[in-house]
């Protein structure tokens, strides 16, 4: 049994419309030396291998369905 | 074929909500249209529910919020399509049938790598985005198109080039993106590019004409077969003069700008 976090960001130079209005409120909200926000996407899954399989396992299911190529980056850290 | 024996299917899951605007626009254009379930073409029904994909002359896939959106905008439900249906999508395409994908259904037809396709017919995974629009914002409003296509796309072959129309647009994700540097050019050079979004005087769109800061304003491209189109504003939604934002003033004829975009087609195959 392996559990693994998979993190997915944008690239470098892709825009994030989420982050930076979320920045913008909590401006707005009174908190200062906010000098940027990212707005990234976690999902953490439960897997019925060995810690060895899961990290290619999640790799493949990044390809597959979690992330764009074109937009996204991908991380799989096993916990 | 005559227009009615053209059978459509109008693909749905669940989440996708403009399944019946889609059929009636292809009912309207002439020829037959089906709502389709998903597990209807993978068998997943009762036996005298299911359905054949080869049997259709036409694909729809129409616009809404497929599987709610969950990972990607249109991610999940092009995983389901590629995972049980991907080698008969692709012989459809292959066939030279027609598909068409609507808002969401271009960002399924995106994630399906069935468009731009720019090497091939379906690239195993996506090379372009439908990304967050530049507003970050859900932008619902009328929305000026021109189309620019040079006669490749079938879902346009009786729309004069240049002309405008007036589809609109609705949804939070559609800024067209890639990361090749030339992407523009090559579908340039393809005739790929189909709609561009326009000012209401024809010129060059800035937001809000364009909703989601899409690049070189584009609006719709098709494969370099044309018989695959994707559009993010919705044409289904204005066949009739009475859903036209400006009809009391400025609709003669009495059809709405988005049907022609079906007649184009029905009336190709027929």
């Amino acid at each position: 049994m392996a559990v693994i976090d998979i993190r997915i960001d944008l690239k470098k130079g892709v825009a994030d419309p989420e982050g930076n209005n979320t920045k913008k409120t909590l401006e707005s909200l009174g908190f200062k030396g906010v000098t940027d926000v990212k707005a990234v996407k976690v999902f953490e899954i439960s897997l019925d291998m060995p810690a060895g399989e899961a990290k290619k396992c999640g790799e493949d299911m990044c390809v597959k369905l979690l992330a764009n190529p074109v937009i996204h980056n991908f991380s799989v850290t096993v916990r | 074929m005559k227009p009615e024996e053209i059978r459509v299917c109008v693909l749905r899951i669940e989440g996708t909500n403009c399944e019946d605007e889609m059929a009636d626009a292809f009912r309207m254009a002439g020829a037959q249209a089906e709502k389709v379930h998903l597990k209807q073409l993978t068998g997943e029904t009762f036996p005298e529910m299911k359905r054949n994909l080869e049997d259709y002359d036409i694909l729809a896939l129409p616009g809404g919020f497929a599987a709610g959106d969950y990972v990607r905008a249109g991610a999940i439900f092009a995983a389901r399509i590629k995972s049980a249906l991907g080698r008969d999508v692709k012989k459809f395409v292959e066939d030279g049938k027609p598909v068409l994908g609507v808002c969401n259904g271009f960002q399924v037809l995106v994630e399906l790598g069935l468009l731009p396709a720019l090497d091939g017919t379906m690239s195993p995974v996506p090379t372009a985005a439908l990304y967050t629009n530049d507003s970050g914002r859900f932008e619902c409003r009328p929305t000026v198109v021109r189309n620019d296509n040079g006669g490749r796309c079938i879902f346009t072959s009786s729309v004069e080039r240049g002309k405008l129309m007036m589809i609109p647009s609705a949804h939070a994700e559609g800024r067209l993106m890639s990361r090749d540097l030339d992407f523009i050019r090559k579908l340039e050079e393809n005739d790929q590019v189909v709609f561009r979004y326009v000012r209401d005087d024809g010129g060059k769109a800035e937001y809000p004409w364009n909703p989601n800061g899409s690049e070189s304003d584009i609006a719709g491209i098709c494969n370099p077969a044309g018989n695959v189109m994707g559009m993010m504003p919705h044409p289904e939604r204005v066949v009739t003069r009475f859903t036209h934002p400006d009809w009391t003033r400025n609709c003669p004829g009495g059809e709405g700008d988005g049907l022609q975009i079906f007649r184009s087609v029905v009336d190709r195959l027929g």
